[in-house]
């Protein structure tokens, strides 16, 4: 476990106002989504999880299928697809759009996918305004800060943490009320969704038959991002495909249940292409950018590709008993909790975090509450076989470094390479093929023992070259 | 471009060749209940009023707009239904608008925005708006509230049978969207707070 890991568990778990925070709204999301899929609501939600889970390992299975077939209805419908292999693909390709039309401002509706390549800070570096329009992300870029949820982003703020962060930031007086900061909110960003050039978006789902981008979300900020402005780019991670829009009835019912026990969240946008003649608004222009960053890494491994079934609807997390300890920021990437644990070591690699597998008590309840059958208890077992055998990969390395160095200098100082010949011929004999193993049994110990269960040296002469040379 | 390397990986990592069909998919699980239409207009109620939304039917729906409009700016979407129940008529309504910039600068100001939904779903309580010629995006989204009036023959029993009857609904709209309550945040505290960027009233007459 890296030290910055620790430091930041242990800051967590010192900070009773936080513990209560997460405690509060993570046991409040859970128990919304038990009442939610209770047996007399929704008697199917089994098999609907099954179904979920038999297609999106079909979706994966056949990805490269699927995210043409996306491609071809998308330009069918007069929108576009870009793909990008990491974040400064994503960026220059929305740089290069925003120069072409002379672009300066993008309201943005949350999205993961561009929080995981740090979108808007590229944007900004580049001299483009990116503002954040889903009230909780909005509060976090204010405060420059990265989500601590994956659904509920600004969990770990209390409204006298909003109220100062918006008279800082805001210049507004300082605001306790949490429908008055709301309606600041609002005030704000409508300006901005009226004067934006473009809107970017996430997506929940891609639909291959229909080429459709699906759009879930509560509060109006998605609807306006994707409708306001003349430009419309969603940007999704390859692994959203679905085969159908038929595939959604599965889909929706269980996306807002696992993610806040709403039966569907109050807007689910189902968009295709800019809008059609005839249509009076929407946008005039849309794309949408599949972004690897890495997902095809995922793909080989049969049992680890099923991460990428992820719905990001954050049930893991609000069940997880770490997550609940340590919080979504003591976690080393943007994707938190039980999914994050799994994810952030194939994306990044296990050394990016050694500590992370481990942070889990294995108790199962991830799993159980997946809305699509991920396993995640035996990602993070097969994820932490992988941590240990490339760290013992690691000490066998400095053990054999070091024995070629003793070797390097042996044979390069001759008096002592004929004294350690003579040496090694005066012990034991050898049974003809086998040496260093016949020598003494304490040699057959750690990293030796493995190198001899494979190979031997046969047994030095009693004279060695030198010796029958001077006698010659 | 990264288009081919991405397909090349994926390809190569699943083992498939280029132009490889799919293998079959599961079927698709669709399951429509049978429920009569008084219980469907009686789920849609009970559902619109627990989310803090208003639903009611009505044999009069221009009588009972009238009332609610009352001293209120709106601005209705151009569908026929509308008109033919003499809703467009109504004084402080505006209605047949056509040009975008025009609409969105209504749709800023006014306290109202009324449309026909093409269907409800009874089971959720949701709206089904699709965008064309009759209805735009933004009269359901940017005044503060939105009055929808649903024809009772619309009212699905759920999203099975949308999904039944608009098997791909790319084909006919650019944009559909279901409108399940109104708009709401709980990103503070957890504290539920309605209206933040879309509408915070939502009133469904069912006609």
């Amino acid at each position: 476990m890296s030290v910055e890991f620790d430091q930041k568990i242990h800051q967590a778990l010192a900070d009773p106002r936080l513990q209560l925070a997460i405690y509060t709204a993570t046991g409040r999301l859970k128990q919304h989504r038990i009442s939610s899929i209770a047996p007399d609501i929704l008697p199917d939600y089994q098999e609907l999880r099954t179904q979920a889970n038999a297609v999106k390992k079909h979706a994966i299975e056949n990805l490269d299928h699927y995210l043409q077939e996306f491609e071809r209805n998308v330009e069918a419908h007069g929108g576009k697809v870009i793909y990008a292999k990491d974040g400064e693909e994503v960026a220059d390709f929305v740089l290069s759009l925003a120069k072409e039309r002379g672009a300066h401002l993008i309201v943005k509706s949350k999205s993961m996918t561009t929080e995981e390549v740090d979108l808007n800070e590229r944007l900004e570096h580049h001299g483009l305004e990116s503002v954040e329009t889903d009230l909780g992300e909005y509060i976090l870029q204010l405060a420059h800060e990265r989500p601590y949820h994956i659904v509920a982003p600004a969990l770990h703020y209390t409204r006298y943490d909003v109220a100062n962060i918006f008279e800082k930031r805001l210049q507004v007086p300082n605001e306790t009320v949490i429908e008055k900061q709301t309606a600041i909110a609002r005030s704000v960003l409508r300006e901005k969704f009226l004067a934006a050039d473009i809107g970017i978006s996430g997506a929940n789902f891609l639909i291959a038959d229909s080429g459709a981008v699906v759009i879930i979300e509560n509060e109006g900020n998605a609807r306006l991002t994707t409708s306001a402005p003349r430009i419309h780019i969603a940007v999704a991670g390859i692994e959203k495909v679905i085969p159908r829009a038929q595939d959604l009835a599965v889909f929706l019912k269980l996306l807002a249940r696992s993610a806040t026990g709403q039966l569907l969240s109050v807007y689910t946008s189902f968009l295709s292409g800019p809008r059609r003649p005839g249509e009076i608004d929407g946008p005039d222009e849309f794309y949408v950018v599949l972004l690897d960053n890495g997902r095809t890494k995922l793909l080989p491994d049969r049992g680890k590709r099923q991460s990428l079934y992820c719905i990001r609807c954050g049930a893991c997390l609000n069940t997880c008993p770490v997550y609940r300890k340590i919080g979504g920021h003591s976690f080393p990437w943007v994707y938190s909790g039980p999914i994050g644990a799994i994810i952030t070591p194939q994306f990044k690699g296990v050394a990016h975090e050694p500590g992370l597998p481990f942070a889990s008590s294995l108790c199962g309840a991830c799993g159980e509450v997946c809305p699509v059958k991920i396993d995640i208890p035996k990602i993070l077992l097969d994820l932490r076989s992988e941590v240990k055998k490339s760290e013992t990969r690691e000490k066998q390395n400095r053990l054999e470094k070091l024995a070629f160095q003793v070797f390097a200098w042996v044979v390069t100082h001759p008096r002592i390479y004929e004294l350690a010949g003579r040496i090694a011929a005066s012990l034991a004999p050898g049974d003809g093929s086998r040496w260093i193993s016949s020598v003494t049994p304490a040699m057959n110990i750690g990293p030796v023992r493995a190198w001899l269960s494979q190979r031997d040296l046969p047994p030095p002469p009693s004279k060695s070259f030198r010796q029958m040379w001077r006698r010659r | 471009m990264a288009r081919d390397p991405i397909l090349h990986r994926i390809r190569t990592a699943l083992g498939r060749s280029a132009e490889q069909p799919a293998s079959d998919p599961p079927p698709v699980r669709l399951r429509i209940p049978t429920v009569p239409m008084e219980a469907r207009i009686a789920s849609m109620i009970t559902r619109i009023e627990a989310l803090a939304g208003k639903a009611a039917e009505t044999a009069d729906p221009c009588g009972v707009l009238a009332e609610m409009l009352e001293g209120k700016t709106a601005v209705a979407s151009n569908a026929p239904c509308l008109a033919e129940w003499g809703i467009t008529s109504l004084p402080g309504i505006r209605s047949g608008i056509t040009d975008r910039e025009e609409l969105r600068a209504l749709c800023a100001t006014a306290d109202v925005g009324i449309t026909a939904a093409d269907y409800a779903l009874a089971d959720t309580g949701s709206l089904v708006m699709i965008s064309s010629p009759q209805e735009a995006r933004l009269i359901s989204l940017l005044p503060p509230a939105h009055i929808a009036l649903v024809p009772r023959d619309r009212i699905l029993t759920g999203l099975d049978e949308l999904l039944t009857v608009l098997p791909d609904p790319a084909r006919v709209t650019s944009s559909m969207v279901l409108i399940t309550g109104p708009s709401r945040t709980a990103d503070i505290e957890q504290i539920l707070v309605r209206g933040v960027h879309g509408p915070g009233q939502i009133i469904v007459w069912i006609v």
